[in-house]
């Protein structure tokens, strides 16, 4: 055991590095996806249409192949390495349900903010950055949390574009030692600490975000 | 102070509108709101004097709220023009002297003159009392935030919350969080304020309250006030002219006196014969 768990922990550094560059790239697509819906400017609609209904339809697995095969060759030639593919491919895919998301939170902003952000004479983005979306974002919390441990268990497909994340060495680790039951009762130990802290994340920003508002959001 | 003081002060003949001195401050000219086929401004025609209460009532439905909201941009109007301080604010002039639809930048210049305060408040919930009001003064007009700090202090504590200022609007009575956005709107100095129904969502011992506040704001300030309410008794004390609304037009109007002791039209008794008998 004392030998497995160095490379285990390594896994996991691995997994935790995906999941949090692919989370931030994820909530940046996700409120720019929403953004691009909403927007009044039909080409940037259909654009983010394409991009939440492509991301959304196709599998993820398909789309990690895409990017860490197909990219390299004729006519794209775009090699990226498998750790950025990694956080592209889960950011991309998470963000497109996240954009769903989004969209939802902003328009569940009461109209009353907009009036009142017009009424002040409020810019559309000083409205956006200022007044609209951190409501957006308190209210997207709840569903928005499920997404990013969905990310976090999706990691677990890179080992098929060659890195070495926890379940990666948990299967390799097994395969040497045949300690089945402590390799992957370790294994979902660290996937839970890991998706325990999204969750404490994610509640420390919704207190942040919630200050001074009735807990729940709606005050 | 009376309306016909002021009448009496200003030639019958509109003075050419170049010397200033009866410029109205807001005028309607011939505005129509439609809904599909309902017509909620119809062919409306009013002026407003700079300082001058303005208190409209009316049956619900017959365009109070659609009259200020068109005059806060919040809605468009299908004809007509809005004048404020003598300036279209849907429309812009060309250089060779014709109208055009008004371009954002415009629109935010003419708006930033009228300040509105809401029936349902609509502070921002994110936001204590002190950063709900300098907020637009900092990002909007670019004021440091010292300044617009020690501005906002001074507006709350006219409203009579300095003891409130860190509190977020949930930790505020309804009383308390409609005079921040009365605060709230004066931050941005506007000519003009717009007040709709501002206290009908209030329970009626926190009505004084607010009310109190904006008769002490008419008092104190040479501010120009359009006030929707429901609420004959301050209508007839506070203001200078009271407009009847029906069906989009504005069906009688004159002083408070005139119109509450001695109204002309068979619409107005009825109205207010009917809300006497409410109350
Ligand atoms: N967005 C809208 N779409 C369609 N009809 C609308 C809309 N907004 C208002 N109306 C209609 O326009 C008419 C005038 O509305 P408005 O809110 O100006 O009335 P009001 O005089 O303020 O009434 P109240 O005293 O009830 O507040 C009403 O018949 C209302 O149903
Ligand atoms: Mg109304």
């Amino acid at each position: 055991m004392g030998e497995l768990l160095p490379l285990m922990l390594q896994g996991a550094w691995v997994t935790l590095q995906i999941t949090f560059w692919a989370s931030l790239l994820a909530i940046a697509c996700a409120v720019l996806g929403a953004l691009g819906r909403l927007s009044p400017f039909a080409p940037l609609r259909w654009f983010s249409i394409t991009y939440i209904e492509v991301f959304r339809g196709t599998s993820l697995l398909v789309q990690l192949f895409w990017l860490y095969f197909v990219l390299p060759m004729p006519p794209f030639h775009v090699e990226l390495s498998a750790f950025s593919v990694a956080v592209l491919g889960l950011g991309l895919h998470i963000g497109a349900y996240g954009a769903e998301v989004m969209r939802g939170a902003i328009r569940s902003v009461a109209p009353g903010q907009y009036e009142a952000s017009l009424a002040l004479n409020m810019t559309p983005l000083t409205r956006f950055r200022r007044i609209i979306l951190p409501q957006a974002l308190l209210a997207a919390i709840p569903p928005g949390t499920n997404l990013l441990i969905e990310l976090l268990k999706n990691t677990s497909l890179v080992s098929l574009i060659t890195l070495s994340d926890l379940a990666f060495r948990a299967r390799q680790l097994d395969q040497a030692t045949f300690m089945t039951l402590e390799i992957f009762g370790l294994t979902l130990v660290l996937y839970f600490l890991m998706a325990q802290a999204i969750n404490l994340a994610m509640r420390l920003v919704e207190r942040r975000l919630g200050r001074g508002r009735i807990k729940g959001g709606l005050a | 102070m009376s309306m016909q003081q002021r009448f009496d002060d200003s030639p019958m003949v509109r003075p050419s509108r170049r010397d200033g001195s009866a410029e109205p401050l807001v005028r309607f000219d011939q505005v129509t709101k439609r809904y599909g086929s309902l017509t909620v401004l119809d062919q409306l025609n009013l002026e407003v004097s700079p300082g001058e209460k303005v208190a409209i009532i009316g049956p619900s439905g017959s365009g109070k709220s659609t009259l200020l909201r068109a005059l806060m941009t919040l809605e468009t109007i299908d004809d007509g023009v809005i004048e404020v301080d003598g300036e279209p604010l849907t429309h812009m002039p060309t250089a060779g002297g014709h109208l055009i639809p008004a371009n954002a930048r415009h629109q935010r210049r003419i708006r930033g003159r009228i300040g509105m305060v809401f029936q349902s408040f609509n502070l921002f919930p994110h936001m204590n009392a002190l950063q709900n009001v300098i907020e637009a003064p900092v990002q909007v007009l670019g004021m440091s935030k010292a300044e617009a700090s020690q501005r906002g202090e001074e507006l709350l504590a006219m409203v009579g919350l300095e003891d409130k200022l860190g509190h977020y609007p949930a930790q505020l009575s309804g009383g308390q969080q409609q005079r921040v956005a009365i605060a709230r709107a004066l931050a941005m100095r506007p000519k003009v304020m717009l007040f709709d129904e501002v206290t009908s969502a209030l329970d009626p011992e926190l009505c004084g309250e607010v009310l109190n506040v904006i008769r002490q704001l008419g008092e104190a300030h040479n501010l120009t006030m359009l006030m929707v309410t429901h609420q004959m008794g301050f209508a007839r004390e506070f203001a200078d002219r009271v407009c009847f609304f029906y069906k989009g037009r504005i069906h009688e109007q004159g002083t408070p006196e005139e119109l509450f002791g001695n109204p002309r039209e068979e619409r107005t008794q009825a109205f207010l014969s009917a809300v006497n008998e409410a109350h």
